[in-house]
Formats: structure tokens, sequence, C-alpha cells
């Protein structure tokens, strides 16, 4: 099913947002939306957007490309992206995304072998204060979660597997 | 002394319209549209000396004045994009205080006579984007947006645009061409997007923090915002507070304070009773302060306003204060900051890009103890040939913390047995 099929007050509201004769800035928006239900933009909805903005589709994939929160592979139902950059590391980020790695069995940039959550290193996220963090992405949304633990983060791997997202 | 800007901190739940209101929200842009010539709100902000809080420390009056009054339509776009390593101050504006960050959009919007003005917020403030739009719908509710404010003919549009994960759309013509649906790639200029902006049209862009100091000198006047900072640099700012401190977090200070006073006291001094060894006052672009037991004092009593922060060797930038102690080695702390801007590189320009694939090799080999001699001295040289050499401050940027760590912190870097 196509977005606007799909979505059709959405893709709707989404060019409302913009100048009616600069419709491509409707092209980010729309992306987030195609992403939304698997995580990953497929082929097929780049080259919808890319005929509902009169672009080629490589123009498309090359702003999926472009910037890092858009991605044009499956991964896991979660992504968990632990920053570990400069302010984050001095807070002990570098040894708490390897304890995860422990816990979780896996490696940066892999998948726990259920397909939940897939375990990524990221750049700062404006929350320096609150080391260790990470933002959990699920499709088209970005959630913070600040002050962590390894414990609690495993909780949350718990509660994620029964489709929540609640921790203590 | 109450906060001007994290006022949430002074007033619960001001982040619900009614309690804003009736704490003297929407007052000043009430008073600007329906008192003031839009000039006369500009001649105001000037003569306040309120000057860009996201880092480049430019005169915000100055900067709508360059728009050209006889091309239009006219924009306004507040730079959300928060993307520093070690600032996170906007966040919390947003978040806690969002109405008056947004009022202070409304305020410059009227200024410079926009009738549409964008928030640009990095995709990673995804909740920030959907209470902002929150906000603004209340805000036409109420009848603070929309057609023909207070009775008067001027209309005003607000719109959010996240972006999806690229520290360089801070650059703000980068950030234009985001809004634009391209990829975030810095522009030629000239022409400046006061002139040439967002659709090829007039557009001041403004960071978040300035942004919410517009009600209070509409309110006060420039006088009244004058009461705070020091002449050149007046006001109060919000210093993010990171690394190793007991008590990191945003501290609203006048322009001006010390380090002390920011470092040993509101942030209660340096963790796990270590020594402060370095401080980078800019984030991750920043020259690093070496501090040791012969300049301690001199640094701390430094006073952090965008002139004097110069003395020590290092900028104010946007105030993302990261505290390194002595148990960090500084090649370490160089590998993270050149890892970060290897990876933000938007690869337009060469000496960036290919730079910073080269410092990274470099100080990664170094870190390792696999350096050879000549390795340290190439670092220098590959540096050397991205500063300048960029059409954005990024490359510079890259090159600020590997240049000052080697020529300030020599001990910490090794030629390895390789």
């Amino acid at each position: 099913m196509s977005l606007v099929e799909k979505y059709p007050e959405e893709v709707k509201a989404i060019f409302a947002k913009y100048p009616a004769d600069k419709k491509r800035s409707a092209v980010m928006p729309l992306l987030y939306l195609a992403q939304r239900e698997e995580g990953y933009v497929k082929k097929e909805s780049m080259q919808e957007i890319a005929a509902m903005l009169d672009l080629d589709t490589t123009e498309v994939a090359s702003i999926v490309g472009f910037y890092t929160l858009y991605h044009d592979e499956k991964a896991g139902k979660y992504r968990m992206q632990v920053c570990n950059d400069l302010p984050c590391a001095l807070r002990g980020a570098d040894k708490f995304l390897e304890s995860l790695c422990g816990n979780l069995g896996i490696k940066v940039g892999e998948t726990t072998p259920d397909g939940l959550v897939t375990l990524e290193a990221v750049m700062c996220l404006a929350a320096c204060d609150k080391a260790p963090m990470f933002q959990l992405q699920d499709g088209d949304k970005v959630e913070y979660y600040e002050n962590m633990t390894v414990d609690r983060t495993m909780e949350l791997v718990e509660a994620l597997k029964k489709g929540g997202k609640e921790i203590k | 002394m109450a906060h001007l800007l994290l006022r949430h901190r002074d007033i619960p739940n001001l982040d619900q319209l009614d309690v804003y209101v009736k704490n003297g929200g929407f007052e000043a842009f009430k008073k600007a549209v329906t008192a003031m010539q839009p000039d006369a709100v500009t001649e105001e902000v000037k003569a306040s000396g309120l000057r860009g809080r996201g880092g480049a420390g430019f005169p915000t009056g100055v900067k709508w004045s360059f728009i050209p009054k006889n091309i239009t339509p006219h924009y306004v776009v507040a730079n959300a994009d928060e993307s520093e390593p070690g600032t996170f101050k906007d966040r919390e504006i947003m978040d806690f205080n969002p109405y008056q960050f947004l009022e202070g959009l409304a305020i410059a919007s009227y200024a410079v006579q926009a009738n549409l003005s964008f928030v640009y917020l990095r995709g990673e403030f995804y909740y920030l984007a959907k209470k902002l739009d929150a906000c603004i719908a209340e805000m036409e509710k109420a009848g603070y947006l929309g057609d023909n404010l207070f009775g008067t003919g001027f209309s005003l549009r607000l719109r959010t645009h996240l972006g999806a994960g690229a520290y360089i759309c801070g650059e703000e013509t980068a950030l234009l061409e985001s809004i634009e649906g391209k990829r975030g790639q810095p522009r030629v200029r000239p022409p400046f997007p006061a002139v040439v902006g967002l659709y090829s049209k007039p557009t001041v862009i403004n960071n978040v923090e300035t942004l919410a100091n517009l009600p209070y000198i509409v309110t006060n006047g420039a006088a009244g915002f004058r009461k705070f900072g020091t002449d050149k640099s007046p006001g109060v700012k919000i210093f993010s507070l990171s690394g190793n401190v007991n008590k990191p977090g945003n501290y609203e200070l006048p322009l001006g304070a010390t380090f002390r006073e920011l470092i040993m006291g509101c942030g209660g001094g340096i963790s796990d009773g270590r020594k402060l060894k370095g401080i980078m006052p800019a984030g991750a672009s920043s020259s690093i302060i070496r501090v040791d037991d012969t300049n301690l004092d001199k640094v701390l009593d430094t006073t952090m306003d965008y002139e004097n922060v110069q003395s020590v060797g290092s900028l104010l930038g946007s105030a993302s204060v990261i505290i390194i102690d002595d148990s960090h080695s500084m090649d370490w702390v160089i590998n993270k900051t050149v890892h970060f801007f290897k990876h933000e590189s938007c690869g337009k320009c060469t000496p960036c890009r290919d730079g910073n694939y080269w410092m990274l090799h470099l100080v990664e080999r170094i870190h390792e103890g696999h350096a050879s001699a000549g390795d340290i001295q190439l670092l220098k040289t590959v540096a050397n040939q991205v500063n300048g050499k960029c059409l954005c401050a990024l490359g510079d940027f890259s090159t600020m913390a590997v240049t000052s760590a080697l020529e300030r912190f020599p001990e910490d870097f090794h030629v390895g047995q390789a």
C-alpha cells in the first residue's frame, strides 16, 4: 500500500506545513512516515516520495544516506543508540556500552538474535549531564533514556520483549 | 536571583499556556506588535547588545538590520539543532519554558516582518517537536498566532521542521538546505542568508536561547537587559557544564561570571577528588585550556564572556563547558573529538572530508601506541591543511582540540614501540 493510501491525512498535513510551491521541503517528514512501520525506508517508498515531489529516486536515496536517523536496511525492532561522545565518555559511557554488549551478547552494530534490539554507538545527543544515556529509535519515533545503569537498561529490554517501555 | 531564561525553575508548570500568560507571557509580543514599529524593536535589541547564543556571538539586532525591505517574503528560523558535544541548554528551554522561546521567535518575526517562521529541531528532539507543535496549536487557539494579531495587520504562523541526525545542520546555510528538503551541506557565502536565505528569500536565523531573551528585552528595555553581564557581553547566559564535575547541568549566570563560580560553585568541584586538567569552554570545538598548579587560580578567576575567554587561549562559543580531570590523557580526548568531526563532516569540502579521515587514522595510531616518529608532526600538518580552507566552520572546529592538545599537552603524546 502506498503512503498516500495508508496515511492520507498525515501526508496532507505534511504538505500543508510548507509554502504550496515548496513541496520538496516535505521530503524529510515523508521519509519519517515511510519509516514508521518497519524502521527503514523501502525502495518503493523512496520511489513514491520522489514521484510526489518531482525528484529522482536517487536524490531521495541520497537524503536517506546523508542523515543518520534514516535507514535503508532492516534492523532490530528498536535501535538502542548509546552516546559515547566525549562528555558522556568522561562519565563512563564507554564502559556502559561495553557492559551492554556483554549483557545482550552482541557487539556494537549487531542485533539480538530475537530481532528486538540493535545496539549502536552514536554522536552527542545533547544530554551530557545525564550520562550514561541512549535514545531508542522505534520507526519514526525517538525516545531518550537518561542517567541509565546496565541493570535498568536490561529491565527496559525485558519490558520491550513484552511490548512495553516502562522501567521502574 | 530569579532566572531570566530558566524561569521554569522558579515558576512550576510554566510550560502550560495559562501559567505562562498569568506570569506576564505574551505581554512583550503584544507590546511590540501594537505599540512599536518593527524597526524600533530592532533598535531596542541592537541597543541591548544581545549577542547570538549559538556560538558566534554576533550582535542579534545588527543581524536583523541586514534584511532588505524591498525583497519579500522574509523568514525567521529558530536554530534548535543543538548538537555541539557538551551543549544541552536549548533542550531545557524548549522542554520546560517553551512559550518564552516561541514568544521570542514571534517578536523576531515581527521585527523583520516575517509572516511564516520555522523552528528547525535536530531529529533526536522528536519529543520536543511534538511538544512545540502542541504549544503552537495552543497559541493559535488563544489568538497569539494567526491573522491580524491583536487587531493589527500583522499575521504570523509558526512551523516546526525536524532534521534527521546531522551536526552540520546547525550551520545556518546547511540548516536552510535541510528545510528545503536537501542534504544538509553549507552554501557558498556571500550571498548571506539575510539576503538570499530560505527559499532564496531574506532570512534571519537565531539560536533558541538568543530568542528566549527577547521578551525580557522588549518588556524591560535595553537598559534593563544591560543590568546583567558586561558592557561588551551583556545579559545572562546558560552554561552547560559537563564532564568530570560533581554536579553537571545547566546553570544560568551573568556573562562575565568566572570559571570558578561555575565549576567550583555551581558544579560542586571536580568529581572523585581529582585535579582539574583541561577545560573545553565551547564543547568539542574548543581549544583545550591547560590547567595545572602554575595557572589554576588564573584560569579559575577568568571571566566567562565573549572577550575574556580568549585570554586563556580559547573561546566561549555556546558555553558548553566540558571539564576534564587528570585521569584522562589528551590523546584519548582528541581521539574522541576527531572521531566526532570525522563522522559529522558533510563531505562537501575536500580539506575537511579527507583531513578528518587522516586525522582520525593518526590519532587512533597515537592512542593505540603504534605511532611512528613522524606521525605527531604529520597530525599537526594535516590539521593545518584543514584549518581555514573550508566553506563553513566545521573544518576549523575539527582542528581546535587537536592543535591545542599537541601544543599544550605534549607529554600526553608518545611515539609507539611498533
